[in-house]
């Protein structure tokens, strides 16, 4: 069984976003990128299932700019065996990468494809969805534990009520929660040894698809700021403002 | 259980400019030396901090083509101001009566984060490999005593120090040479210090801590190329520091601080006086309706000449501020980092192909330029324990009328960790609220700097007598750890009327100033997993 496993390039998890002062974006310049967090626990799950031996190959792929590359060569260095790059420059909208995923599936053919449940730039959460529908293979989404079964997938899915656990025939698409796994460290000799696997680079016009954005984005602005709280005295007090003053109740 | 271990010529630790410059001079050198540099953070720039006004002395040498490669040196000074501020006013002192070394027209307004990026794209692009995210924890050492190399920091350790499911042992890193290149205070470094004895009748290290905030200003106040200093308030004149304000590109200005660690009040707090120093007139207009983008602290080395210790040792070298390169009249320390560990490479090729001793970095040292730049700077530190005033007037001296060539040497005469007075003998200080325009407290600042380390570690910041901070510091000092630390990591809570004191590691962002000030030296600043710290971005 072959596993495809992709991941995006975003703003590290840790860095303050500030939004640009036209409103057109948010800053990159100078921000420390790193791989989207849900996308490392794909990586770590196809990584286990191949260590596992029910897994052959596991092959990174991710679709952006030059420096996207990284996210790809960490992958190898917790233990993919290749990477893909496809590169394309500007904004990136689901369903052109979803496109990009497909043509490289047909000529990849794998069983499986694994990613993060949605990326914390655009928090969109569509990417495994619209995939799964060009290929019209079957989806679990949120997948908070994945048993492999002979040609099928048992997955648990984090939902809204609780924990839903279903079935699904393979070849499939899976969106990784954050709670599937602990991704492992990276190790010195491992990250050595992962400049020397190869990463095939594609690029994106070469696969005839057009990423131009369908959504027009009117405007980037922050959240307006929270005001500060008072304390009330009592809960008369506070049923009182809440009534009169905060008009909720 | 044993560790792999790999094999290099040169293992260098620490991506700053010091590290980087070693890496690029010894692959020109000879291409063929196996090097690989080590960075404890997340990547190479994200613990750097700096003003940074950059003299290309070194660089011309290291990289002569270096505008032709891209590099993020750009902003050329174009007018330099001087102020001495008092409480509402400020006195502008005319530049033509700066010392020389305080004249910066040739040089340029940086980010030296950014140039630590390029610096290690240029190492990597001759073949250094460089590894951020992996904290060089531990020396190791050959039967006969010499530094054999390293060992990296285990990663997935648990707070009680067990094995998580994610333990990845660490790995030795072993060089013919390794050089040392952490820094200002160096957690490896002080080590070395100690156990060779390389400070050996040289004058206690002297300390200072520096701030450093991004302001987005509004255009009107925005000169593009202009360096201004201050000194005077909000210290008084017995205390030891003053600001910086570089206009750089994009609407952007560099504003920091710098406060000797050797002051005496133990109620001072330097992020105070750094908070409060925005709010003088002077100051205030220029950053009025704009916005702080990034706050960031880093502790610096101010000792200079006299407090140099020997910087090579069997099998390893200390270069940049891991050994105290800086030079504090210039206000500069990224030139003279680099310049000392382009000479240890040098000294490092001949010692590889020569068999030359490594005590060979002493006499190249004293040969360069850099040991005439902090032979002649090396009066201007020391004569401030006289306070601002006599220091100035001293320092126009010895710096406008001699050039550093009086024929004396003062001392440094303490140790930071010994100059505190105790609290009840020194006056309280009443910091002003902040105002979350100008002024912002520790806890918003912290979160600028992206710092993060991952939960469920040991704590990094290790007391060797946990119960002296409530039992002896906090009643002779008030426990100034709560101060002096630019980042809320130490706390005195009172639980049930009892003291405790707590230590939120998670928020360090490696300035190391609690290393250097504590007054018992309790507390020791060590390695938290990779990655772990501040993520500066054009700091």
């Amino acid at each position: 069984m072959k596993i495809l496993v992709a991941v995006k390039r975003v703003i590290d998890y840790n860095v303050q976003i500030r939004v640009k002062e036209d409103g057109t974006g948010v800053v990159t310049d100078n921000v420390k990128m790193s791989t989207n967090p849900p996308d490392d626990n794909a990586i770590e799950e196809a990584v286990k299932i191949k260590e596992a031996g029910k897994a052959t190959e596991v092959v990174a792929i991710t679709v952006g700019e030059e420096k996207a590359q990284e996210t790809v060569r960490k992958a190898l260095a917790v233990g993919a065996d290749r990477g893909i790059h496809v590169k394309a420059d500007g904004i990136l909208e689901p369903l052109a990468v979803s496109k990009i995923l497909q043509k490289i599936v047909e000529k990849e053919k794998p069983d499986l494809v694994f990613m993060g449940k949605q990326a914390i730039d655009d928090d969109c959460n569509q990417t495994g969805q619209m995939l799964s529908a060009l290929l019209n293979w079957p989806q679990a989404t949120f997948a908070s534990k994945i048993d492999v079964k002979d040609k099928k997938l048992e997955v648990t899915r984090e939902i809204d009520e609780g924990l839903e656990t279903i079935e699904i025939n393979v070849p499939a698409i899976v969106t990784c929660d954050l709670r599937l796994n602990e991704p492992r460290y990276a190790s010195l000799p491992n990250i050595m040894k992962a400049k020397k696997k190869p990463i095939e680079e594609i690029s994106a016009s070469d696969l005839s698809i057009d990423t131009s954005p369908r959504v027009e984005q009117i405007k980037v602005e922050e959240p307006p700021k929270r005001k500060a709280g008072i304390k009330v005295a009592n809960v008369a007090e506070l049923v009182q403002k809440l009534k009169n003053e905060a008009k909720v109740i | 259980m044993s560790r792999e271990s790999m094999e290099y010529d040169v293992v260098i630790i620490g991506g700053g400019p010091s590290g980087l410059a070693t890496a690029i001079k010894l692959k020109q050198l000879d291409s063929n030396l196996n090097v690989c540099l080590l960075e404890k953070a997340s990547e190479i720039g994200a613990h750097i901090l700096s003003g940074n006004v950059f003299e290309t002395r070194a660089l011309d040498e290291l990289l002569p083509n270096w505008r032709e490669l891209n590099s993020p040196i750009k902003t050329k000074v174009t007018k330099e101001k001087f102020l001495f501020l008092g409480k509402t006013k400020s006195l502008s002192w005319p530049t033509w009566l700066l010392p020389a070394v305080q004249q910066n027209h040739k040089n340029y307004i940086i980010s030296l984060a950014n140039l630590c990026r390029w610096l290690a794209e240029q190492a990597e692009g001759l073949g250094v490999e460089i590894f951020p995210g992996f904290p060089a924890s531990e020396i190791l050492y050959n039967d006969d005593g010499s530094v054999k190399g390293v060992a990296t920091q285990d990663m997935g350790i648990d707070k009680e120090g067990n094995k998580k499911d994610s333990f990845e042992p660490g790995i030795e890193l072993l060089g013919k040479v390794t050089v040392f290149a952490e820094g200002c205070r160096g957690h490896l470094g002080k080590q070395l210090i100690q156990k060779f004895e390389l400070n050996k009748g040289k004058d206690p290290q002297q300390y200072g801590i520096g701030f450093k905030e991004i302001w987005e200003i509004e255009d009107k106040n925005h000169e593009e190329g202009l360096v201004m200093h201050t000194a005077g308030w909000p210290l008084d004149n017995n205390t030891y520091g003053g600001s910086f304000m570089y206009h750089a590109e994009n609407k952007q200005v560099f504003l920091g601080y710098v406060i000797g660690l050797d002051y005496k009040n133990p109620h001072l707090s330097p992020y105070d006086e750094f908070q409060r120093f925005k709010t003088h007139p002077a100051i205030k207009k220029i950053i009025e309706g704009g916005k702080r983008i990034s706050y960031g602290a880093r502790a610096l080395i101010e000792g200079g000449f006299q407090s140099l210790p020997k910087m090579f040792m069997p099998g390893a070298l200390l270069v940049g501020c891991d050994a105290g390169t800086l030079n504090m009249p210039k206000i500069k320390g990224s030139h003279t980092a680099m310049k000392s560990g382009m000479i240890a490479a040098e000294t490092i090729n001949e010692h590889l192909k020569e068999n030359k001793d490594l005590s060979l970095y002493e006499n190249k040292f004293k040969d360069s330029w850099l040991y005439k730049e902090l032979f002649e700077a090396r009066n201007v530190k020391p004569s401030f324990s006289w306070g601002l005033i006599l220091g100035i007037i001293f320092t126009g001296i010895d710096q406008i009328l001699f050039r550093g060539k009086l024929p004396f040497t003062l001392k440094h005469k303490h140790a930071d960790h010994e100059t505190l007075k105790p609290a009840n003998q020194m006056p309280k200080i009443d910091y002003p609220k902040y105002d979350n325009l100008i002024t912002f407290d520790k806890t918003s600042s912290v979160y600028l700097t992206g710092t993060n380390h991952a939960d469920n570690q040991p704590v990094h910041l290790k007391l060797k007598d946990p119960d002296l901070p409530i039992n002896y510091t906090l009643e002779k000092f008030d426990e100034p750890a709560q101060r002096y630390c630019p980042a809320g990591v130490y706390e005195v809570q009172k639980e049930n009327d009892i003291n405790k004191f707590v230590i939120n590691s998670q928020n360090c962002i490696h300035c190391k100033t609690c290393d250097i000030k504590e007054p018992s030296q309790n507390i020791t600043w060590v390695t938290p997993e990779g990655s772990g710290g501040p993520r500066y971005g054009n700091m």
